[in-house]
């Protein structure tokens, strides 16, 4: 339950940042150039102000935001440290 | 004799021809195969009969747009860099002052080009095309007499800046000048056939042109880095490490993203030997976090607007700055001159404010298609009153300090009257960039309610923000709003979008 709200919290946070892209089109944001490097740094910013979490800069790596369910899986293991 | 910069190209090929010249991750490209491209590029404008003409290249940021600018350089005619994510209404602005003869473009940007081509009547070169086509004797006749029609003075290219009106002003810079900025960096810092450069300017911001053509003089390897590691800072450190990078030129944003992520630790980039850094204030809070970790290598904070070649002063980092402290400027670079005029137009002492004007070689020949402006901005040095010498007035506000270090405040314009205090904006800024906790921050006043509000973003709150400052500034400096986000707005080139924040103040009610 927690988790599918996660996802939707997620969803309207790159809906805020690129509204011009449907997210759901895709399997990879990084490589079909949906976030540039702002993006993240924005994106990674309302994730740890969302969350209470604290982001690694290890974990600031491509595959943690290719999807929705990637970027769910990095605040959950984020949220453990 | 050394005149224009074509002649770099010309002979580092000839010395280093199996050297790696340029690298994009896609592709690299020794020195002769630059050459032959560039070669290629110069060829089909010269076949078109165009000399002194306006080139606008719209191709990716890549190792080939490198290839196209020397190409363009070589024929005689000038280039400015369009952006291929820059909005298309900026893009015909552009253009519109512009007035392309010829549209330079690749493959993937070709669909863009066509359109553009269409309203503005310029040729259309496709970068894959001209540098299949073979070059004849007769040709390469037409080419080298071109090359030698060219002088120092002529253009070499235009960049075009945002305009306070928003009309883009594109700034005309001489090969003269490229080569005073370039024989300068050479010596200062030391580049060599040795060096590796990894580029993370954007094409169409000037910091590019310090990599681009030191690399060219010196033989040297430049890396177009590709732009998505800049997202993913521990890539990009991976991407030095990997590929024995050993001079960067970057903004201050990318410096201090990675030293407030604390992943220096977590990469050994010890092949790092220049950290070279310019284009906004450097924190020196997160400057030190990269000395601590780096300290054998150079780091310099260099200054300067586009209208003055990219630089025009400069301090290589040669003693403890505090976390408090701003870094300085510094001084002037070789065969520039500084003068800093008070509001009397008179050399100011040390330590009063004034406004950092430029003399020199450097100087732009103004704003293309805009002699308003050019007057406006390029002016008679008023301390001489007998000759014709123009100076470049920057409308940044600096001051000497008592070791004779210039010292940036902050724009002219970034300077308010206060509860009756006249302030320097950039002054608070510097004092809360120097607090644990601080990402970015920019300070801005509301005039209608006499109000400094304060955004930034970071892990502080903003009543611990109020209750840190008040030790390091005058209560009146203090801000009286303090408003926490998400993100710093940030303009095309990274950095502070005020413009942008500037419009959000009227939202706030407090």
């Amino acid at each position: 339950m927690e988790q599918n709200n996660e996802r939707v919290i997620i969803g309207e946070m790159l809906k805020e940042i690129r509204p011009e892209f449907d997210f759901s089109e895709s399997d990879n944001f990084v490589e079909d150039g949906m976030l540039d490097s702002f993006d993240i740094i924005t994106l990674t910013n309302m994730l740890e102000e969302r969350f209470g979490i604290k982001i690694d800069g290890l974990d600031i790596v491509p595959e943690n935001f290719y999807t929705v369910g990637s970027i769910a899986e990095l605040v959950r293991k984020s949220g453990e440290k | 004799m050394l005149h224009i910069v074509s002649q770099y190209l010309h002979t580092s090929a000839e010395l280093y021809p199996e050297h790696i010249a340029l690298a994009d991750g896609k592709r690299k490209i020794s020195y002769a195969d630059f050459l032959a491209e560039a070669e290629c590029i110069a060829a089909g404008l010269v076949r078109r009969k165009r000399f002194k003409k306006p080139v606008a290249v719209l191709m990716d940021k890549s190792a080939q747009a490198v290839a196209a600018f020397l190409g363009v350089a070589m024929s005689g005619n000038f280039y400015t860099v369009i952006d291929t994510k820059m909005p298309e209404t900026r893009v015909e602005k552009i253009l519109d002052t512009f007035r392309p003869a010829a549209i330079l473009t690749d493959r993937k940007n070709a669909k863009k080009a066509e359109s553009l081509v269409d309203s503005c009547g310029a040729d259309l070169m496709s970068y894959e095309d001209t540098i299949g086509a073979s070059i004849d004797e007769g040709l390469r006749e037409e080419m080298k007499q071109a090359e030698a029609r060219i002088i120092d003075t002529d253009i070499l290219y235009v960049l075009f800046t945002s305009g306070s009106t928003g009309i883009p002003k594109g700034v005309i810079i001489t090969h003269r000048s490229v080569i005073d900025y370039t024989e300068w960096a050479s010596e200062t810092f030391g580049l060599d056939h040795d060096t590796v450069f990894g580029n993370q300017a954007p094409f169409y911001f000037d910091n590019s042109v310090l990599d681009i053509y030191s690399a060219v003089r010196n033989g040297a390897t430049l890396h177009v880095i590709p732009q998505m590691n800049f997202a993913f800072p521990i890539r990009l450190l991976e991407y030095v490490r990997d590929n024995g990078i050993n001079t960067v030129f970057w903004v201050p944003t990318v410096l201090s993203r990675i030293a407030d992520m604390g992943i220096l630790d977590k990469c050994d980039v010890s092949c790092l030997k220049k950290v070279l850094f310019a284009g906004e204030v450097m924190p020196a809070r997160q400057l030190n976090v990269w000395i601590k970790k780096l300290p054998e290598a150079l780091f310099a904070n260099l200054y300067g607007p586009t209208e003055i070649t990219v630089d025009c002063t400069y301090y290589i980092v040669d003693r403890e700055i505090s976390d408090k402290e701003s870094v300085p400027i510094g001084y002037p670079c070789m065969n520039t001159d500084i003068l800093v005029l008070n509001e009397k137009n008179e050399p100011a002492a040390t330590g009063e404010k004034g406004e950092l004007c430029v003399r020199g070689s450097s100087l732009a020949l103004g704003y293309y298609n805009n002699p308003e402006k050019t007057e406006a901005a390029f002016v008679q040095n008023p301390l001489n009153t007998t000759y014709r010498e123009l100076i470049y007035r920057t409308g940044d506000i600096v001051h000497y300090n008592e070791r004779g270090e210039i010292i940036y405040d902050g724009r002219a314009d970034s300077q308010v009257k206060h509860t009756g205090h006249r302030i320097e904006l950039g002054e608070i800024e510097t004092a809360v960039s120097s607090l644990p906790g601080i990402a970015m921050n920019c300070c801005l006043h509301k005039i209608e309610t006499d109000q400094l509000v304060l955004y930034y973003t970071g892990d502080i709150e903003s009543e611990e923000i109020r209750i840190e400052l008040a030790v390091l500034l005058p209560e009146y400096m203090l801000p009286n709003i303090c408003v926490k986000l998400a993100q710093m707005p940030l303009n095309m080139n990274g950095k502070i979008d005020r413009l942008k924040l500037r419009g959000s103040m009227s939202d706030l009610t407090v």
